[in-house]
């Protein structure tokens, strides 16, 4: 007995909605009646009750606006310092690697192979007082005696940078590897000269990897809190920090459902408006 | 000051090209003269050199050693966006993102031309596809992107057109069509093309002189009737069409002709047209010069006798036969099937006669089986 052609898509289907539905939407929908709760007068600490409070919004917003700009500014810059880290990386691999394509692959995601905690912790190490970088730097007279890397936005947004590359280089290397050697050959022989060919050819072929690549990188990055937390100070954080401390300190689950809320519908705002202006579709 | 490579015009000359990837010679002391205006096709099997001499012209590749002129301009170690040269790819890298509007006026913007959307139209109408401009180039067909891809390299009037196997992806019946346009197009724009295919038929249908090139070297160059009618070596005869090499011997002349010897029957030929550098030789005919005669018909002209019908197959213009001739060797006849003889059959004995102008002699060294092995797979992979 075969099953109809047309069910077998909606089975294999299944399993993911299944998985979805229990640890993603359940618990979202939890998430958003938290969002709107208020204490139990005179109850115990972690006792809330439904009021709908949509005042919880605002006053998380307000509260916190300086944290959500810094998220954003973090994300922003680990972003920008990823793709221009990333990008000739990619471009080298996919065109000028050779025989060693394969390798230099595996060194791309060997960090994955230790802990994003222990790599976040080791790069605390590599910029403290101990690490080489500090002391080269105040050789070279690029920083003063009096100054720290660590507990700075610069560590952090260092931190994001290091521990998302993956991330924005993988799927850069996808997108790259897959232009055709020849187009770029037909831009020379069309008379553009290297730099013409590479941004009238080359980086729109890329697009759709600086997108991917972007994102994959942003959207954790602006929800991240542990580089904040391991490498940054009280005055570097982010709003993750803001929803983990108000979740497991101070007990206050109506604020933190409400902050995450809010991040969540931010960046999927920014994201909207990111592909609409990156225009994906168009491509192939 | 030297001139600039790009205003450079005149006949492409390469002296004394060779290029070497390591231990692997592609090119091999090349020396060639494409003259201005001419329809020119490199033709020979996969690996032979050509597709690296082309890329050598465009600029895509730096030969190892030797130098490339075009008109009086050494363009040798010219960037390929400084020649006046364009290509027309193998499966003909259009630019996936632009359109074809777009596509075609790349070249024309580079250069900071002013009438970009006149020059553009006005090629489109020459390939007849103007309703497509807007278009992406993956929402064509492969005729069109072909058509597109000539048009994108045209549209800039180069010295110098270069076509990289550029039919070698259509069907049969749209290759065809497509050798025809090509031709036409060239007439009417009247710029040098340069043709690399490794099918001999599309070589002979488009371009004026062919180079027959072997292992990095020209084996043989000429229009395509010198070619085919008198080849110099064995791999062109075999190369281009079929040939029947029969080996003999030069027994002495008679005025303008050769009297040569096969297998004890004597046979005579133009002396002009044997490349022996000796006694022995191979006498060439082609398949569709033989007649088949039945003994006791006089004919005339060669005829060699002791012949007897191995297979026929009639495929309607005409028959191919194939003939055991009494030395073992096996010799393939074709047959129009124009003068109502009824067709021999299987076990007939016969003779074969030819006109002797027809026949052309190789040297007697010759590997006969030069240029007959073509794998197809080997041709697919360039």
């Amino acid at each position: 007995m075969s099953l109809p052609k047309v069910r077998v898509p909606y089975l294999l289907l299944l399993p993911g909605f299944a998985f979805l539905f229990t640890f993603f939407i359940l618990p979202i929908i939890n998430l958003a009646q938290t969002s709107t709760q208020t204490r139990v007068a005179g109850g115990d600490t972690g006792q809330y009750e439904q009021t709908l409070a949509f005042s919880n919004y605002i006053q998380a917003f307000v509260e916190n606006k300086e944290q959500f700009g810094r998220s954003f500014l973090y994300a922003t810059l680990a972003t920008i310092f990823a793709l221009a880290i990333a990008y000739p990386l990619a471009y080298g691999i996919a065109f000028k690697a050779g025989k060693y394509k394969n390798i230099l692959l595996v060194l791309v995601v060997a960090p994955f192979f230790t802990s994003f905690l222990l790599r976040t912790v080791a790069w605390k190490q590599i910029l403290g007082e101990e690490g080489f970088v500090v002391p080269g730097l105040r050789s070279l007279n690029i920083i003063g005696e009096q100054t720290t890397l660590t507990s700075t936005s610069i560590a952090v947004v260092a931190g994001m940078t290091y521990n998302f590359l993956p991330f924005m280089t993988l799927p850069l290397y996808a997108s790259l590897e897959r232009i055709d050697p020849r187009t770029i050959e037909a831009a020379g022989d069309l008379y553009a000269n290297g730099i013409t060919a590479f941004r009238r050819v080359t980086v729109p072929l890329s697009m759709p990897g600086v997108v991917a690549g972007t994102l994959l990188t942003f959207i954790p990055a602006a929800g991240d809190y542990v580089n904040a937390a391991i490498l940054g100070s009280p005055n570097t954080k982010m709003i993750g920090n803001v929803i983990e401390s108000r979740y497991f300190k101070i007990v206050d689950y109506p604020t933190a459902a409400a902050l995450s809320f809010t991040l969540m519908v931010a960046i999927l705002i920014l994201v909207t408006l990111y592909i609409r202006k990156a225009g994906t579709e168009e491509l192939v | 000051m030297p001139k600039d490579p790009i205003t450079a015009r005149g006949d492409l000359r390469l002296t004394r090209i060779t290029k070497s990837y390591g231990d692997f010679t592609a090119v091999d002391d090349l020396t060639l003269t494409i003259p201005k205006g001419s329809f020119f096709a490199l033709l020979g099997p996969s690996g032979c050199g050509k597709t690296t001499t082309l890329r050598m012209v465009a600029g895509l590749e730096e030969p190892t050693v030797g130098s490339i002129h075009l008109g009086d301009t050494d363009i040798t170690t010219t960037r390929p966006y400084q020649r006046p040269i364009n290509t027309v790819f193998q499966n003909y890298a259009l630019f996936p993102h632009l359109t074809i509007f777009e596509n075609i006026a790349f070249g024309l913007r580079r250069r900071g031309i002013k009438d970009v959307k006149e020059q553009v139209d006005k090629v489109l109408n020459l390939v007849e596809l103007p309703h497509l401009a807007e278009r992406k180039p993956t929402q064509l067909s492969g005729g069109q992107q072909q058509r597109i891809a000539l048009a994108r390299a045209i549209v800039n009037r180069p010295a110098l057109l270069l076509l990289d196997e550029p039919l070698g992806a259509l069907d049969l019946k749209l290759r065809r069509q497509m050798q025809i346009e090509l031709k036409w197009i060239q007439r009417e724009v009247g710029l040098t093309f340069v043709h690399v295919t490794h099918d001999q038929e599309e070589a002979m249908t488009m371009a004026d002189t062919i180079a027959v090139m072997n292992e990095g070297k020209i084996e043989q160059m000429g229009s395509p009737a010198d070619l085919y009618d008198n080849p110099e070596t064995a791999f062109v005869a075999n190369f281009l069409g079929q040939s029947n090499l029969i080996k003999g011997k030069i027994d002495g002349t008679d005025g303008d002709n050769l009297v040569v010897d096969l297998y004890g029957q004597k046979i005579s030929m133009l002396k002009k047209r044997s490349h022996a550098v000796d006694n022995s030789l191979y006498a060439g005919i082609r398949p569709e010069k033989f007649r088949i005669s039945r003994l006791g018909t006089p004919v005339k002209g060669n005829t060699l006798s002791g012949g007897k019908i191995e297979d026929v197959s009639y495929i309607g213009v005409s028959t191919q036969y194939v003939v055991a001739m009494p030395w073992g060797q096996e010799v393939m006849v074709f047959e129009q099937n124009d003068d109502g003889v009824a067709p021999f059959d299987k076990g007939d004995e016969v003779n074969i006669s030819w006109e002797p102008n027809f026949t052309f002699g190789l040297r007697g060294d010759e590997d006969i089986e030069a240029g007959t092995e073509v794998n197809p797979e080997e041709l697919e992979e360039e």
